[in-house]
């Protein structure tokens, strides 16, 4: 997994609240075989228009915004579907991070699993940090401090110690559980004894 | 949470799965069933392959298409992405020994439908799909939930899932449902009230006897929606009505082991005296039929009520999103709900696809005709279904009224196959969600139940159930 560890730029500023998933990856899109490739779909029904035809006026599709790696969302980010195509699309499009006040669980768990870093601020917080980003104002977010910073704001954010430290290391979590096989194997024995309905072949 | 003292259903189901604590300090939860459909899969079994890693235990998971498919012909499916999408499906559960549920096999369906219906569900157990609607299982008292895919590949190599506990939330629900309404307004009603983030990092239990007193398909249809509260599952405590539906199912436990695994289930309610982080209580008597009039499920209303002014909201934030949800819908504040006009029905998805909606449905427009500006559609939630309603003259009642009898799949929930609206066109669906193009780009969806749906395909608007059986 690509690692995390800073991250500067403009940030694009998206003040709607409770955009799913739909919204960022429409359903035409989820019939690929692969991960990549998805960034030029990302918020496909505000991009373009009926006939494929980019939407001047949407904040993705003007300069500078169309090279952010950093959005700022109204609340409840990323509710709906499960679909790992939602943060496989932002970051092929090149975010990197999402800043809002909520998200949904899913869709946080999911940018973990791809080098996506999502942080929570509070309501007051984030009302400055989309002032800052409709002004362009640079942003610096730095997880090994959990700081970020925006023209004269230093905001603190909060992340779990696990998933701070994957995502600076980048670390491939399935090999890390692979090395509690040995765990794995024995609860599934002592399981067959105890719930043997569970292990019948069909 | 601790190990002593009085504990939750979801505390009891999460104790019984913790396989052990890696040194991250995450825990790892073992995953009794993996259930997997196309559209989320074929990258997890991509990166098995990079990684040359074997699946760990292919017996407990079960594959089926159900999101791309046709639900006219299907024999061939005509977008070539879809067809690769389901034929990879094929082809990888084939390599890792995995069960598959073919297009042409009438166990095919949804995938949350035919966990139930195949007794592959089980109270107690944990489930993991690649699928938001995983809540659905939540009903038998499983802990049920949704995953990426990513987490779909860690399923697929180790049978666990790195995950933290949720927090406990109980809402109860009290009291004999007034006449004409049922479990979808139930949950509609629940959404509208604490919101589509108001689950979120909680497992919600429904409980109390409005809910006790529901069939496990209305069950079905309550944690269904969990996640559009925002909750990482929902949770019914299992009781004989739960034990009654799964005994005999191809995939329940057999005579050998039905009475220890009856005793196990019957352990798993919540203590009399557990603790939640957050409770709810709702009288019944409180609820009416419901509709969404917006773009969230949280955008809910009685079938009586108007369509809500943007300047009666709350916050700022909020009346911008009504005055957004508004101008997509093409509704003016104050209009009534039954006089919204439509143009498409569907009657169907993992919410409301099973035999109970259906029947429902056809006791509702038998000898009628639905409304002539209206395109209706049935697709079963899984080919059994579509089968015992053909068994019990349901399609024959259904297409003498008008509406199209389809095969089975997700169709216009989602509208990844060719069963989309187009721009502009206002539906009553019995779905799930109502976002902005969910049904097709442009598409103006209205959640709500069979019943109302069903009224509603008749008279060509939004109608309440009540008058549509008091007047019809």
């Amino acid at each position: 997994m690509d690692k995390f560890h800073s991250l500067k730029g403009i940030a694009a500023p998206l003040p709607i609240v409770n955009i799913d998933t739909d919204m960022i990856i429409p359903k035409q899109f989820l019939k690929t075989i692969k991960r990549t490739g998805l960034g030029v779909s990302l918020f496909y029904e505000m991009r373009y228009d009926n006939d494929g035809n980019l939407i001047k006026d949407f904040v993705l599709n003007t300069s500078p915004f169309d090279q952010s790696k950093i959005l700022v969302a109204g609340d409840n980010f990323g509710c709906g579907s499960s679909r790992e195509h939602a943060p496989w699309s932002l970051k092929d499009f090149g975010i990197r991070s999402v800043i809002s006040t909520s998200f949904a669980d899913i869709f946080y768990n999911n940018c973990f699993q791809n080098g996506i870093l999502p942080i929570v601020v509070s309501p007051e917080n984030l009302d400055q940090l989309m002032t800052a980003a409709k002004n362009q104002i640079e942003f610096t977010i730095d997880l090994p401090e959990q700081i970020i910073k925006a023209g004269n704001h230093s905001i603190n954010f909060e992340i779990e110690e696990f998933r701070k430290e994957r995502l600076l290391q980048g670390l491939d979590d399935i090999g890390i559980t692979l090395g509690y096989q040995d765990k794995i194997n024995a609860y599934e024995e002592d399981k067959k004894n105890k719930k043997p309905w569970l292990f019948k072949k069909n | 949470m601790s190990n002593q003292g009085p504990k939750t259903l979801f505390d009891k189901i999460w104790s019984e799965h913790l396989v052990g604590q890696r040194e991250d300090g995450t825990n790892l939860l073992y995953i009794d069933r993996h259930l997997v459909h196309e559209v989320t899969s074929p990258q997890a079994f991509e990166g098995l392959k990079l990684s040359n890693r074997p699946v760990h235990r292919p017996e407990a998971t079960i594959a089926v298409a159900d999101h791309n498919v046709p639900t006219i012909n299907r024999q061939n499916i005509e977008d070539p992405q879809s067809k690769i999408q389901v034929e990879t499906l094929a082809k990888n559960t084939k390599e890792h020994g995995i069960q598959y549920f073919d297009l042409m096999d009438q166990r095919q369906g949804i995938v949350h439908i035919i966990g139930p219906e195949q007794g592959i569900t089980q109270p107690g157990m944990t489930i993991v799909c690649g699928d938001s609607h995983t809540s659905t299982h939540g009903a038998f008292g499983a802990l049920a939930f949704g995953i990426g895919t990513s987490e779909v590949e860690h399923v697929l190599a180790t049978q666990t899932i790195v995950q933290n506990p949720a927090k406990n939330m109980r809402i109860s629900v009290n009291g004999k449902l007034p006449f004409g309404v049922n479990s979808k307004d139930l949950i509609l009603y629940i959404i509208g009230k604490i919101g589509t983030a108001g689950g979120t990092g909680h497992v919600i239990e429904y409980a109390g006897s409005s809910i006790m007193g529901l069939s496990m398909e209305g069950r079905m249809t309550i944690c269904n929606m969990s996640i559009e509260a925002g909750a990482r599952a929902g949770l019914i405590s299992p009781d004989q009505t739960t034990f009654n539906y799964i005994k005999g199912r191809p995939y329940a436990p057999g005579t050998e082991h039905w009475d220890q695994a009856v005793e196990y289930w019957s352990s798993l309610p919540s203590d009399n005296d557990a603790n939640y982080d957050h409770e709810i209580v709702i009288d019944s008597s409180e609820i009416d039929p419901m509709v969404t009039w917006g773009t969230s499920p949280e955008d809910v209303v009685s079938v009586k009520g108007t369509v809500p002014n943007p300047s009666s909201a709350k916050t700022e934030n909020k009346k911008k999103s009504i005055e957004r949800s508004l101008e997509y819908m093409g509704l003016k504040p104050g209009t009534k709900i039954t006089d919204i006009k439509l143009d498409k029905i569907f009657i169907g998805s993992c919410t409301n696809g099973r035999i109970e909606d259906l029947r429902k449905v056809a006791s509702i427009v038998k000898d009628k005709k639905i409304a002539s500006h209206v395109q209706a559609m049935i697709v079963p939630g899984s080919g059994l279904v579509k089968k015992q309603a053909e068994e019990e003259g349901i399609d024959i009642i259904l297409k003498d009224a008008g509406f199209e009898w389809r095969e089975a799949g997700c169709s216009m929930c989602l509208g990844m196959n060719p069963d989309q609206l187009k721009p502009g066109e206002r539906c009553a669906s019995t779905s799930n969600r109502n976002f902005e193009g969910r049904q097709g780009r442009g598409g103006r969806t209205h959640l709500m139940s069979p019943e109302l749906a069903a009224a509603s395909a008749i008279t060509g608007n939004i109608s309440d159930i009540r008058d549509f059986t008091q007047n019809g």
